[in-house]
């Protein structure tokens, strides 16, 4: 592609990272959460895969970094939702403690991010869940069409 | 008749959708248009599955800065965000699965890919 | 002959939908909602979120999420599986 769509999808990569990572965090808040944060990351790659050609980003985003990432995801999710094993499985134990604990007064208020409990966590391990999944396949794509394959 | 079409409209563009993704799945050889017959058909009870939920004069579910009214039924809108993720999933599986075949037998019929060799 | 039995059953199904989707289920506006009702008044206290569909998703409702998220990386898994172009063989 010309040097102005590299320069532009270059500098335009930073406000999608920003905009999605306020997706997933404000999650409990506002509507969005972690599948839509994710959603609007990986679609930020896929402008850079088709800005730069995927032999180059290649070279940026192994696979193997990626497995790890989206592994870890998942393993915050289920590690967050076996700790209340004391009372049930994925039990709210963090309303009212020191962590994301903080209860919203009833009806409608300005929203308060240090609310919520649990959800956060979840939805932050389940955004890295989909930022990692979507983009290695969308890469796999890519390159198969290409003639490489990703390493 | 008419005034009942009109007053739920989104039903009917939802039997519509599914009738046209129904059609699509039953008559047409093309594998990419295949594809697409699948995902109007997820598309069209999407749209079922969120009209279910849906009260009338009501307001989106969240308290944050919320005006008055009764709010919609929430857990049709969750249904609703795990049937689209899977759909996403699906679709990509099924789309490496063509770009496989057409790399094997050189062509997008689906007539010419029926017996199983090696 | 094929063609004719085809036509058949999609025309069949559609009358289903059509006939199905307006006597079949509530009147459009005003669903059946003890379950909602409760989710809606007691997501502030007890789940501690504005977003009631977030509290339902990860809350209320968390093992429907653990599934989507199983099927998710395994979809993924398949399509890094299928689009491996394949060792080499080796020259005997």
């Amino acid at each position: 592609m010309s040097k102005i769509v590299r320069t532009v999808a270059n500098q335009l990569m930073l406000f999608v990272l920003v905009f999605g990572l306020y997706v997933i965090m404000h999650g409990h808040v506002t509507p969005g959460g972690g599948f839509q944060g994710g959603a609007v990351i990986a679609s930020g790659v896929v402008m850079l895969i088709v800005a730069f050609g995927s032999g180059q980003i290649k070279k940026s985003l192994r696979e193997r970094r990626l497995s790890l990432v989206e592994s870890s995801g998942a393993l915050l999710f289920i590690l967050v939702a076996f700790a209340g094993i004391g009372t049930v499985f994925f039990y709210n134990f963090l309303v009212g403690s020191r962590i994301f604990g903080g209860i919203p007064p009833t009806g409608s208020n300005p929203g308060d991010v240090w609310t919520g409990g649990v959800i956060p966590l979840m939805n932050l391990g389940v955004g890295l869940k989909v930022i990692a999944g979507l983009s290695a396949a969308v890469l796999a794509l890519a390159l198969f069409s290409s003639g490489e394959e990703m390493e | 008749m008419i005034e009942t079409l009109i007053r739920n409209f989104p039903l009917v563009a939802a039997v519509v959708l599914m009738g046209i993704g129904l059609y699509i799945l039953i008559f047409k050889r093309n594998l990419i248009k295949i594809v697409m017959g699948i995902t109007i058909l997820s598309s069209s009870v999407n749209l079922f599955l969120v009209t279910l939920g849906y009260r009338t004069g009501g307001i989106a579910p969240i308290y944050t800065d919320a005006p008055e009214g009764l709010m919609v039924l929430p857990v049709v809108q969750a249904l609703t965000l795990t049937n689209i993720v899977i759909a996403v999933a699906t679709s990509a599986l099924i789309l490496s699965l063509v770009i496989r075949i057409y790399r094997h037998t050189g062509s997008l019929d689906s007539k010419k890919s029926r017996r199983m060799k090696g | 002959m094929r063609q004719f039995f085809a036509w058949l059953c999609l025309i069949v199904l559609m009358v289903f939908l059509v006939i199905g989707g307006f006597k079949m289920i509530h009147p459009f506006g005003e669903p059946p909602s003890a379950m909602d009702q409760y989710i809606i008044d007691n997501s502030q206290k007890e789940a501690g979120s504005n977003n009631v569909v977030a509290a339902v998703v990860f809350d209320y409702r968390g093992f429907d999420t653990l599934g989507e998220a199983t099927v998710l990386f395994a979809a993924v898994t398949g399509v890094l599986l299928v689009l491996r172009a394949g060792a080499k063989k080796e020259e005997a």
